[in-house]
């Protein structure tokens, strides 16, 4: 509580100068100095904090597995390795889709995040609903949205049968700001 | 007998001197614990900053404790946690105390908060105070947050997949923030790592300094006195006024105004253990595996507010929620020692803070136990495990009692309770039939509508009117059907005596 506002410092440098001397030039030159070395620094620094933005990771082609294991006019959820996984995700390197096979070839793969606020939506198959535990938000089966607070239907993966296998383009979360 | 018949006594004093002329240890000491307060300031209402401050000693001595056995890998951590719950010696002790130790935190530092709000702390000349203050909550929010990421379980996941949603909403770049949130495309290794940089280095080490700068203005700018009405802050006047409060009437932190603290503290402390001991750490829940989409993803206490918040405003307001609010919020915190920088201090002049207090506390209390119930969230359980009371099966007709099954198999209940038993996301249906009559209900189930989807292509015609026809009898005894006052044939109906033959059981 010593310190007031009214307290007055004494004065560091009593003359003034009008002539440079060694200590200026230094001082400037020490100050040129550490912004270099403070942009050698820094700019990895700050690189490496973005290197997730710098690398694509787009979203890319994978199989569910052949089109027989989706029986036809079902829902199933399907389960798949990201794309992107590193040993240490573990369990979470398993990422899930819903699948809908209406019929032959046709099909609709759903992501499971909740267009709301991404909860895991869960199918009803007696009341052909999708329903999200968080908020009550529910979508048809093709995805429509039915009730309660999602602002849209469910994200939608693009898909492709190759040699009768199914094909989704999948691996980044999908949000509303990126919506697959 | 003096010192020097004595000489360890005499070599004790000798090194006790010498330090003192190498540390000058009086004069910090009277710099700092030591430094004098008004005698008011001792009350019991100021003892919640170091209450808050003993809460963060807390974490940051378990913090380190757990961290010698957690594993911040995506593979590891949920595992680490239920070692540590089960098999490591004291695990589940600091776990739980570390738990109840954030939650007391949030609790505490609120109370700190209100206090100093109403007793006026934050004026002049103590903007900083209170702004420094201000970040210190941003910051323990963000530290419970990220700590409940640590977890790692079903929670923790789908808890990371709400922050991704809302991020999502940011306008322009919002896909670039749930990039740089979660160190990647997608839930991973990469998200848990940055979480766990955040809540063990990151938060910690910005609350470190920010307490510092907090107690630093504390000592330069004095505690608060306690307030009397009538007594304005000028801006003039007031440091003049306050130094000579504290020169005559004042007296030392340590040991004079400590008291009240210590006995709060050592209260807080047990409470702590207690809560840790009896209840016990929180979870891990079920593992963070995204193919169990059977997680509700709920959030720990402090945050529920806001979970039921997004419940419970009309859909389409997220962007006011998350953004618009927030801002307003930061502003008038942070502005809060500007725009109320002098006059009255002492609550009972100042209506209108005794007004946001309570405003505050019912909004955060009540979304917080709204939270809790959550009557918005559908019962995933409730169409398969909920059973039906009797009476509302009793004395009802084949037909009625089909489309009892069908309310049961059609996963309705997961929205609509019966006897106050399943979801509570649509009204309760235990006295339907009162409300609607049976065009009206048929309708409603083949449309939808008001927040219900239809299912006019999920049920056949007679599935329909079997549910209509149960859902007509839903009604308590001695109660009359509802009545359409655009029908007239049945209002006359109704009016010709019909009604105590249609009344059934129920209710």
């Amino acid at each position: 509580m010593a310190t007031n506002e009214s307290e007055s410092h004494p004065p560091v440098h009593p003359e003034k100068k009008s002539y440079s001397t060694r200590r200026d030039f230094l001082l400037q030159v020490g100050a040129v100095l550490n912004a270099i070395a403070g942009f050698m620094i820094g700019l990895p620094l700050v690189g490496f904090i973005l290197s997730s933005l710098i690398k694509s990771t787009p979203p890319v082609w994978f199989s569910l597995g052949p089109v027989s294991n989706f029986q036809e006019g079902a829902m199933r959820m399907a389960v798949y390795e990201n794309p992107y996984r590193r040993e240490a995700d573990g369990q979470t390197a398993r990422l899930t889709c819903w699948v809908h096979r209406i019929s032959g070839d046709q099909f609709k793969v759903f992501a499971a995040n909740c267009t709301h606020l991404g909860c895991p939506v869960r199918w009803f198959e007696e009341s052909q609903l999708f329903l999200c535990p968080c908020h009550g938000g529910a979508f048809y089966a093709d995805g429509e949205h039915a009730a309660g607070p999602p602002p849209r239907g469910l994200y939608v993966y693009e898909h492709k049968i190759v040699n009768g296998e199914l094909q989704v383009k999948a691996g980044v979360l999908p949000t509303l700001a990126f919506p697959v | 007998m003096s010192a020097k018949d004595r000489p360890i006594v005499s070599s004790l004093v000798n090194v006790a001197m010498w330090l003192e002329r190498r540390l000058h240890l009086v004069k910090v000491w009277k710099a700092t614990a030591g430094h004098p307060i008004p005698k008011s300031s001792a009350s019991w209402f100021y003892v919640f900053g170091s209450m808050t401050l003993l809460c963060f000693t807390i974490q940051v001595l378990t913090g380190i404790l757990l961290a010698l056995v957690y594993i911040p890998s995506a593979n590891e951590a949920y595992r680490s946690l239920e070692y540590l719950n089960y098999q490591q010696e004291l695990g589940w002790f600091l776990r739980g105390v570390h738990y109840w130790g954030s939650n007391c935190m949030v609790v505490v530092m609120f109370f700190h908060m209100t206090q100093v709000f109403l007793w006026g702390a934050y004026k002049h000349p103590r903007e900083l105070t209170w702004i420094s203050g201000a970040v210190l909550l941003v910051l323990t929010l963000a530290l419970s947050f990220t700590g409940q990421v640590m977890r790692f379980d079903s929670d923790a996941y789908w808890g990371i997949g709400i922050g991704a949603a809302i991020s999502g909403r940011i306008p322009i770049i919002g896909a670039q923030v749930v990039n740089l949130l979660l160190g990647g495309p997608i839930i991973g290794s990469d998200t848990l790592s940055r979480f766990f940089a955040l809540h063990v280095f990151v938060l910690p080490g910005a609350v470190i300094a920010l307490v510092s700068l907090h107690l630093r203005l504390v000592l330069l700018k004095g505690i608060n006195e306690y307030p009397e009405p009538g007594v304005q802050v000028h801006k003039q006047t007031y440091w003049r006024d306050y130094e000579e409060t504290v020169h005559k009437d004042g007296m030392p932190f340590v040991p004079d105004g400590i008291g009240k603290d210590l006995v709060a503290n050592g209260l807080l402390l047990i409470v702590i253990v207690a809560l840790a001991v009896f209840v016990g750490p929180k979870g891990p829940e079920i593992p963070a595996d995204p193919a169990q989409v059977i997680s509700e993803a709920k959030p720990d206490y402090p945050f529920l507010w806001l979970l039921s918040a997004a419940a419970l405003l009309p859909n389409g307001s997220e962007i006011i929620l998350f953004f618009v609010f927030p801002l307003i919020a930061a502003i008038l915190l942070f502005g809060l020692p500007f725009y109320s920088n002098v006059g009255e201090k002492h609550y009972s002049r100042r209506p209108i803070s005794v007004l946001v207090v309570i405003l505050t506390y019912l909004t955060i209390g009540l979304l917080t136990y709204a939270g809790i119930t959550g009557p918005w969230s559908p019962r995933m359980e409730a169409w398969s495990g909920t059973p039906t009371k009797p009476e509302f099966i009793a004395g009802r007709s084949p037909v009625e009692l089909q489309g009892a099954l069908l309310l049961q198999g059609k996963q309705c209940r997961n929205c609509h309770a019966i006897g106050g038993e399943g979801g509570h996301r649509g009204p309760d249906l235990s006295a339907v039939g009162t409300r609607m009559d049976q065009p009206e209900l048929v309708r409603q189930v083949i449309q939808g509508g008001g927040n219900m989807p239809a299912y006019g292509n999920t049920l056949s015609p007679q599935e329909v009117s079997a549910l209509v026809s149960y859902l007509v009898s839903l009604r308590p005894q001695n109660t009359i059907p509802a009545l359409n006052p655009t029908n007239p044939e049945k209002t006359e109906r109704v009016s010709s005596g019909e009604l105590p033959k249609q009344a059934k059981v129920g209710g």
